[in-house]
């Protein structure tokens, strides 16, 4: 196994799927964090599938495979699914979480049938489209990689820059609103952000399972630290991680998908997170209250402080 | 519509009136149709404690909160110090209610403090030595300095309401606007929040405070503002807190009788 490893390592072609990869994974557990605490983990999973539509129609518009085509059509998807969401809490009596539902299945839907109708159609058969269900790193190109890298790059420069407001946001929006900060327009970047990544990481862990990259890391970083800048500087380097782990694991088993993969991996970060974390983990809680119980009962179950 | 107004105190006139530290005219909100806050004007004067009173749905939050800006308003007009409240945010001090954010948020005491002197920092410029000063000041005067690192969570739910108070207290403001900072705290929650209460006042400061325990009104409030959806009644405590005002504020729902020993209250 580790001779594989070894040359995959060693081809350069999968060495800038891995850098890929990693960055994709930085950027979405940095970004991740925040929704995650904002209670709206859930909008990467709209977003991503979302964005199936807008790819299709991307297709069916130019006749050909791009990136780039691919890219503006998740984001203009994806766009128009957050205005969909907005719109419908904004002049209904429906929360948030099922106005998510109703835009995530409504955008699939259409995104299955028309991938449906295009590999049914002359040229579908070549179009690889269906690989954007559950992602396929493989298919990234360098170029692929330096606009992941510039979109990482974009995304850390600004959640360093914004940072404390992020971070107020996130805990106390009505109290930064009445402070006079434009909590509506950075609620809006930190969404568009989010957009953008989730749309970049398509291509390598596909539409299904894009969410699991922005919400897996931050919750398993959340059991290490107390303290929001950690979390996300944790929560960063487990995804870049995964996506490590993803993209080597799927290169070794052919036709095996990065996507799934790659969540298995975060999976893991999560489950090792939830069991062996200092204070929060389970198995801290559990020797904490075993400790308590000794304590009592050493003492006669009086307290004589 | 009768403008009722808290000046008369202090005898104002018409044009000074105008930079009195909240004035609100006519004040109307509605969610999905149906108004929750009426044709509400009342003006406070500086240096004042007010207590904000009515029943439960009685629009009390909504009333704070709208004279903010956190809720549109269908009608009326909110003046702060004579300026519209985006002009004058700096001088507002707010503390939401406890129960509006997640304490499992990870960060600790000192950090949400800093919150405060967030609105004078902008959007990039970094809490610095002086700001940790204040915010530790603030901790100190709400008798939390020894929790500055404790993380939020671990806090109790009074300390917890200290820290919310300590924040707006970072704020350095002329006018605060409380929203319940005594629901559900214990006896020394409640001692330490009614003397730092007495203590902006004495700075000259005014605080709005949404209240509910009617047997303390008396006690911590200089003036009250008996609101039912439609301001009841507003002025001095000696004035307007008294037995038939108070029928009319929670109508059917208290029985309300005025003995010597002062208000009796009784749910219906």
């Amino acid at each position: 196994m580790w001779n594989t490893i070894g040359a995959l390592i060693l081809d350069p072609n999968v060495r800038w799927i891995i850098v890929g990869c990693m960055l994709l994974g930085l950027s979405s557990g940095v970004i991740g964090s925040f929704m995650v605490l904002r209670k709206q983990s859930l909008i990467g999973d709209a977003l991503a599938h979302a964005a199936l539509p807008g790819i299709c129609i991307a297709f069916m518009l130019s006749g050909v495979k791009s990136t780039g085509g691919f890219f503006i059509g998740a984001l203009v998807a994806g766009v128009l699914a957050t205005f969909g969401i907005r719109w419908i809490t904004q002049y209904s009596r429906i929360k948030q979480d099922a106005a998510m539902g109703i835009i995530l299945s409504f955008f699939f839907g259409v995104g299955v049938l028309l991938l449906t109708h295009i590999q049914h159609s002359g040229d579908g058969g070549q179009s690889g489209l269906d690989k954007y269900l559950f992602g396929q790193a493989a298919s990234m190109m360098q170029s692929d990689v330096y606009v992941l890298a510039g979109i990482s790059l974009l995304m850390i420069v600004i959640c360093v820059a914004l940072f404390r407001l992020f971070k107020l946001i996130s805990f106390d929006p009505g109290f930064a609103k009445g402070m006079g900060l434009p909590v509506a327009f950075l609620e809006q970047l930190l969404l568009l952000l989010t957009v953008i990544i989730v749309v970049a990481g398509i291509q390598a862990v596909g539409v299904v399972l894009m969410s699991a990259l922005l919400i897996t890391p931050a919750i398993a970083a959340r059991f290490w630290t107390d303290r929001l800048h950690i979390m996300v500087m944790v929560s960063g380097i487990f995804g870049a991680l995964s996506g490590l782990i993803g993209t080597l694991w799927s290169g070794m088993v052919s036709q095996l998908p990065t996507g799934p993969v790659t969540v298995l991996a975060a999976t893991v970060f999560f489950a090792i997170s939830a069991l062996c974390a200092p204070r929060r983990g389970w198995l801290a809680k559990l020797w904490s209250r075993k400790q308590t119980k000794e304590q009592w009962q050493r003492q006669g179950g009086i307290s004589h402080e | 519509m009768t403008h009722l107004s808290l000046s008369d105190p202090i005898a104002v006139t018409d044009n000074n009136a105008m930079a009195m530290p909240l004035q609100v005219t006519g004040l109307t909100v509605a969610y999905h149709k149906k108004p929750v806050v009426q044709d509400v004007s009342f003006t406070l004067a500086p240096g004042r404690l007010i207590g904000l009173i009515g029943p439960n749905g009685a629009g009390k939050s909504t009333l704070l909160k709208a004279s903010l800006g956190l809720v549109p308003s269908i009608a009326g007009d909110v003046k702060v110090y004579g300026k519209t409240y985006q002009q004058h945010r700096k001088k507002i001090g707010y503390v939401p209610q406890r129960e509006s954010v997640d304490w499992d948020f990870p960060t600790n005491a000192l950090d949400v403090v800093l919150m405060g002197t967030y609105g004078r920092l902008g959007w990039f410029r970094r809490p610095g030595k002086h700001e940790h000063e204040t915010a530790m000041e603030c901790l100190r005067k709400v008798g939390m300095a020894d929790y500055a690192q404790r993380q939020i969570s671990q806090l109790s739910g009074g300390q917890q309401q200290r820290i919310f108070l300590a924040r707006a207290l970072a704020q350095q403001a002329q006018l605060y606007l409380m929203d319940e900072p005594f629901a559900g705290v214990d006896a020394t929650t409640e001692k330490a929040i009614i003397s730092l209460l007495e203590q902006l006042k004495a700075e000259g400061k005014t605080v709005l405070v949404v209240h509910h325990d009617l047997s303390t009104v008396e006690a911590y409030f200089d003036d009250v503002l008996l609101l039912n959806r439609t301001l009841i009644g507003v002025g001095a405590v000696k004035d307007i807190f008294n037995a038939d005002m108070l029928q009319q504020t929670y109508g059917g729902k208290m029985a309300v009788l005025q003995g010597k020993e002062g208000i009796v209250l009784a749910g219906k």
